[in-house]
């Protein structure tokens, strides 16, 4: 008896190590385009990661299906959304995305760069940032909430149309201190848990917290749809959700934080493609 | 008309006759069930698709009664005979009045 459980034991954690384990799994769109989703790990990381893998292969099989297919994906209604938005001319110049930049296809190197130095305002900027100086500043019209509706239609639409292009951010040079101060607070614990998010997303990425599959944390899909609360989900929301459950007091989207941690976490996944807007639980 | 409604479907270019073939439709709502409250404990009236049909050259295909219960963005997938060429109309009712229309043409191969 004692030999049988001891047996059926091992048989169990076996299947629930298997489980835990990222998808061995290849992500192609539409049936065309192949997306990279795990590749040798970028020099910031390659002492902890042989390999960084997209958030994609730690989901289940029915939301690994959802996001390879741009009808089932219901982040693509947001991104349809955005292309509304593109087109809508709006503000003091009487301009539109459009005006300027014509098709959003033309804007496929943008997402893979950002968060980028901007030489002239001399700061690191998100593209949420750039969107918003173009309105600003191009369009006359007024800025849009960091992770509001609008923005995260429109960063939706921008991801989109990058999607198989793999995300390149510049550390080096000016934006170095930024990126620095990015991977501080990545190192740093927070809240009554005392965690950070290497604790999860490094040292235990693939193992189950709880019900949770833990992945690497790669941001590479956002702006996500999530499942648990259908809709879009920015980065900078995502990072709020993360250090709230670690039961601390949270930076605020936009904050100087926030964008140091996002070029940090970026860089994380240089290499893998874009592949927001992703599909996720 | 309740705020960024997109219908999308998608239906076969062209199938061959007697054929059956499967439509997939989704339309972005936001599907307020009328049972939330908001931060001051004030009942958010109800907001739905409350009804979705399908025609095909005039005939009805599906016709579907929508429940507060369904999550936002409803989905509904479904199969259709197609004897002939023609065109797929589908429409989505919302609580406040509003239509929301969509069509296709589909060939015979």
């Amino acid at each position: 008896m004692k030999r049988l459980t001891a047996a059926l034991t091992a048989g169990l954690m076996a299947a629930s190590m298997v489980s835990a384990d990222p998808v061995d799994d290849t992500l192609v769109l539409n049936g065309e385009t192949t997306i990279v989703t795990r590749i040798k790990a970028p020099e910031a990381v390659a002492d902890v990661f042989d390999e960084v893998i997209s958030g994609w292969h730690f989901r289940e099989e029915e939301t690994r299906a959802m996001q390879a297919d741009d009808f089932d994906n219901p982040g693509m209604i947001f991104a349809e959304l955005g292309e509304d938005l593109w087109n809508t001319v709006e503000g003091s110049e009487d301009k539109s995305c459009a005006s300027c930049h014509e098709s959003p296809d033309n804007m496929a190197e943008v997402r893979p760069g950002y968060p980028k130095w901007n030489e002239d305002a001399g700061e690191v900027r998100t593209l949420e940032m750039q969107i918003n100086d173009c309105r600003e500043n191009r369009m006359g019209a007024e800025k849009w909430k960091y992770t509001g509706g609008d923005m995260v239609n429109m960063t939706a639409l921008l991801a989109s149309v990058s999607r198989g292009r793999p995300v390149n951010v510049a550390i080096d040079g000016p934006a170095q201190s930024t990126w620095e101060a990015g991977k501080e607070l990545y190192y740093t614990r927070f809240g009554q848990l005392e965690l950070s998010c290497a604790n999860c997303h490094e040292e235990n990425n693939g193992r189950m917290i709880r019900a949770d599959h833990l992945s690497q944390g790669q941001i590479n899909g956002f702006p996500v749809y999530r499942l648990k609360n259908a809709k879009l989900n920015a980065v900078h929301d995502r990072f709020k959700g993360c250090i709230r459950d670690t039961r601390a007091e949270t930076f605020e989207a936009g904050s100087p934080e926030f964008i140091a941690l996002e070029l940090y976490v970026a860089s994380r996944g240089n290499g893998l493609d874009v592949e927001g807007p992703a599909v996720r639980n | 008309m309740a705020e960024d409604v997109k219908p999308r479907v998608k239906v076969p270019k062209s199938v061959s006759a007697g054929e059956a073939i499967t439509i997939k439709t989704l339309i972005s709502h936001k599907m307020e069930s009328g049972q939330r409250k908001d931060d001051d404990g004030n009942l958010i009236p109800r907001s739905i698709i409350n009804r979705f049909t399908c025609d095909f050259n005039g005939e009805n295909v599906v016709d579907v009664t929508l429940e507060p219960a369904i999550s936002t963005n409803p989905y509904l997938e479904f199969e259709a005979l197609v004897p002939e060429a023609g065109e797929f109309k589908f429409t989505w009712y919302d609580d406040d009045g509003s239509v929301y229309e969509e069509s296709k043409k589909i060939a015979i191969e």
